[in-house]
């Protein structure tokens, strides 16, 4: 049984201008000692629904449906109360810019001995020693010095150690990293990752790795789920999502990032438009507004998650033919232009 | 740090001349009384005025009489004397400042505790119907100014003529320094703290519950609830900590204005304070004790705002002089 598994979890936030829709029937798992990769854009529901794994969304206008199975409890249904024991000790999580998610007016080591001694009644000492463990762990140079030094007093890097250190600091079983390197200079966000990757091998820590790169996640995620509008729109192990990836969504998230192999004169390209508004959702496919291949049928019917040729680690939401996303796939990763591709390629409807 | 904290002192000196001067100006362009007349009784003779104007000085050229006021003050602490009585206005000033720091005093705490209490409830119960309470209710209490509601509790309660005249509290002028009765003292001052701390308690309410507000929206404040902390913790350790430093930034500044007297709430209740000393002598055109009052009026707000300078060195550990 999976150590953390989110059932067709919705989350949705009554505001003045209507229902926000920020996470619309997802459902993922991860084992112990794996790591899933969480990608999309801002706005796709990713961080929302991690936090909502915390309680950490609860307000009076937000309403949940679904289970966040953890430890056989669902933690939907937990207390405050229940909820606390969970946060930090259960699962821990890291946040995107490490500078205001730490306390500009509390020294690192008492921000750290507060994580210890929230969740075991340990002395002031005991905990010191802790966290100079930790800072040591995650490569902070002279921890018990810095014990005394202010967040602002450390660079990027060293801030987000500390925030993986005060993460890890009572040995959680699932730590959620939103965004862990977004807000850091390039050569540290390799560190950092580098960072996460290796304590989760050592501690055997589950990771849930969010982010809006996949270039991130590539390297250190057993599986990803690709978010699209609260959405989960595909779902593979790392390896095949980017050997065949199924979505047109995903297709522009691959082909947007930057390589190095590539030669200087190509270009990036962006997935055109803007992400949708998550109070009121396109018709039909959420993403047919930004989606090259549209056909007239992907405007009125909703695709469902679905196996893509029977293997039920790869799924797809995608109303386009097996055959026909594949070929699409091969000329774009070929580097043929979309308007091309669309002109050449036959796009018989699917299952329209 | 130091170096800091004395070009700062330097600066208040350059300031408070700046004020006694302007307080000079006003009083010399717009004359209320001839300073000597006060002195020269009812009957006086043009002889006896150009004597007295002689004595006081009055009849040297106006940038002499500031220089040797400014002078006196500086290098002897000494404020003159009285126009109308020949007091010591050094000693007039320290004579009623007890008076006056005990109002403030005693408003101070009354006001902190009731004021950050409601904007810290009010702030975690956003919304709610004790919060929407509270909030109109400290519109009422900032626009009652002390010299209405002190009026309206002296009608009420007081243990003379009051509706509801209560044993235990003071009535008009009934001030005692501490060191002679100090149950009477309490009892003297409980009307004029209550009435002089609601607006203020009001004004801070309303300015933590901003401010924690802003904060509890901090990114630091989810790490704090990601911990596992109670609640409780992640309000006061982690919100109230940060929210805090405006209303620092006020306290300060508030503290020094009252210190420099509380004018109507003094009045209202006829407590001998530094705001009544400054009323009074501004009514009679007694120069030198107005002088010496706004001297030491704008004495304390420019040193508070020093102070709270400070403390934001301690408060924020960002902050480096």
């Amino acid at each position: 049984m999976a150590l953390l598994e989110v059932r067709d979890l919705s989350v949705r936030f009554a505001t003045d201008d209507g229902v926000v829709r920020a996470v619309d029937g997802v459902s993922y798992a991860v084992e112990a000692g794996r790591s899933l990769g969480i990608v999309g854009e801002s706005g796709s529901g990713k961080s929302v629904s991690s936090l909502t794994i915390l309680g950490l969304t609860r307000a009076p206008n937000a309403t949940f449906t679904g289970q966040v199975m953890f430890e056989g409890r669902d933690l939907l249904t937990l207390s405050e109360a229940e909820m606390r024991e969970v946060r930090g000790e259960g699962i821990a999580m890291i946040f995107q810019d490490p500078l205001s998610s730490l306390h500009p007016f509390h020294r690192i080591g008492d921000q750290l001995i507060e994580a210890v001694r929230t969740h075991h009644d340990v002395s002031k000492q005991a905990a010191a020693d802790r966290a100079i463990e930790v800072l040591t762990l995650v490569g902070i140079p002279e921890p018990r010095a810095r014990m005394s030094a202010y967040p602002h007093e450390f660079s990027g890097g060293m801030r987000q150690r500390t925030m993986i250190a005060m993460a890890l600091i009572n040995s959680p079983k699932v730590l959620i990293a939103d965004e862990p390197t977004t807000a850091l200079d390039v050569t540290v966000q390799a560190q950092i990752l580098e960072l996460i990757g290796r304590l989760q091998e050592e501690t055997g820590t589950a990771v849930i790795l969010i982010t809006h790169d996949l270039g991130v996640v590539a390297e250190m995620t057993h599986e990803i789920a690709v978010m699209y509008a609260g959405r989960i729109v595909e779902r593979a192990p790392t390896a095949d999502l980017f050997a065949s990836p199924q979505h047109p969504y995903t297709w522009g998230l691959l082909r947007s990032i930057p390589r190095l192999d590539a030669s200087r004169d190509e270009q990036l390209v962006p997935i055109d438009g803007r992400p949708p508004s998550l109070i009121n959702l396109p018709s039909g496919c959420s993403f047919h507004p930004r989606c090259a291949f549209v056909r007239e049928a992907h405007k009125r019917v909703d695709p469902a998650l679905e196996p893509v040729d029977g293997d039920p680690t790869h799924e797809v939401a995608c109303l386009l033919a097996p055959q026909t996303r594949r070929e699409l796939w091969r000329r774009l990763a070929a580097g043929e232009p979309p308007d091309r591709v669309r002109a050449t390629v036959p796009m018989g409807d699917a299952r329209a | 740090m130091a170096l800091y904290i004395a070009r700062r002192l330097a600066g208040m000196v350059l300031l408070l001349i700046a004020v006694s001067a302007i307080t000079f100006i006003i009083f010399n362009v717009f004359p209320s009384t001839d300073p000597a007349l006060l002195r020269a009784g009812r009957q006086p003779t043009p002889e006896l005025i150009e004597s007295i104007r002689r004595d006081l000085g009055l009849d040297r050229p106006l940038p002499v009489q500031f220089a040797d006021w400014i002078y006196n003050v500086f290098f002897h602490l000494d404020f003159g004397r009285s126009y109308q009585t020949n007091q010591d206005v050094r000693d007039l000033i320290l004579d009623d400042l007890p008076a006056t720091i005990s109002l403030a005093a005693g408003a101070v705490v009354i006001w902190l505790a009731v004021g950050l209490t409601v904007g810290i409830v009010s702030a975690v119960r956003r919304g709610t119907l004790l919060d929407r309470v509270a909030m109109s209710l400290s519109l009422v209490a900032i626009s009652a100014t002390p010299y209405w509601l002190g009026l309206v509790a002296l009608y009420l309660f007081a243990p003379d003529f009051g509706v509801f005249g209560l044993p235990f509290v003071g009535g008009q002028g009934s001030y005692t320094p501490l060191t002679e009765d100090p149950v009477q003292w309490l009892k003297s001052l409980i009307l004029p703290w209550l009435v002089l701390a609601t607006s203020f308690a009001a004004i801070y309410a309303r300015l933590l519950r901003g401010s924690l507000l802003d904060v509890m929206g901090q990114d630091y404040i989810r790490t704090a609830r990601a911990k596992g902390l109670p609640e409780r913790a992640v309000v006061l350790r982690h919100g109230v900590r940060s929210a805090i430093t405006p209303v620092v930034t006020v306290l300060g500044l508030d503290i020094g204005i009252l210190l420099g007297g509380a004018i109507l709430t003094e009045s209202v209740f006829n407590i001998q304070g530094i705001g009544r000393l400054a009323y009074d002598a501004i009514t009679r055109g007694d120069l030198p004790i107005v002088q010496g009052t706004v001297l030491f009026g704008a004495f304390f707000i420019v040193i508070m705002n020093l102070i709270v300078d400070i403390a934001y060195a301690f408060l924020d550990p960002r902050v480096r002089y």
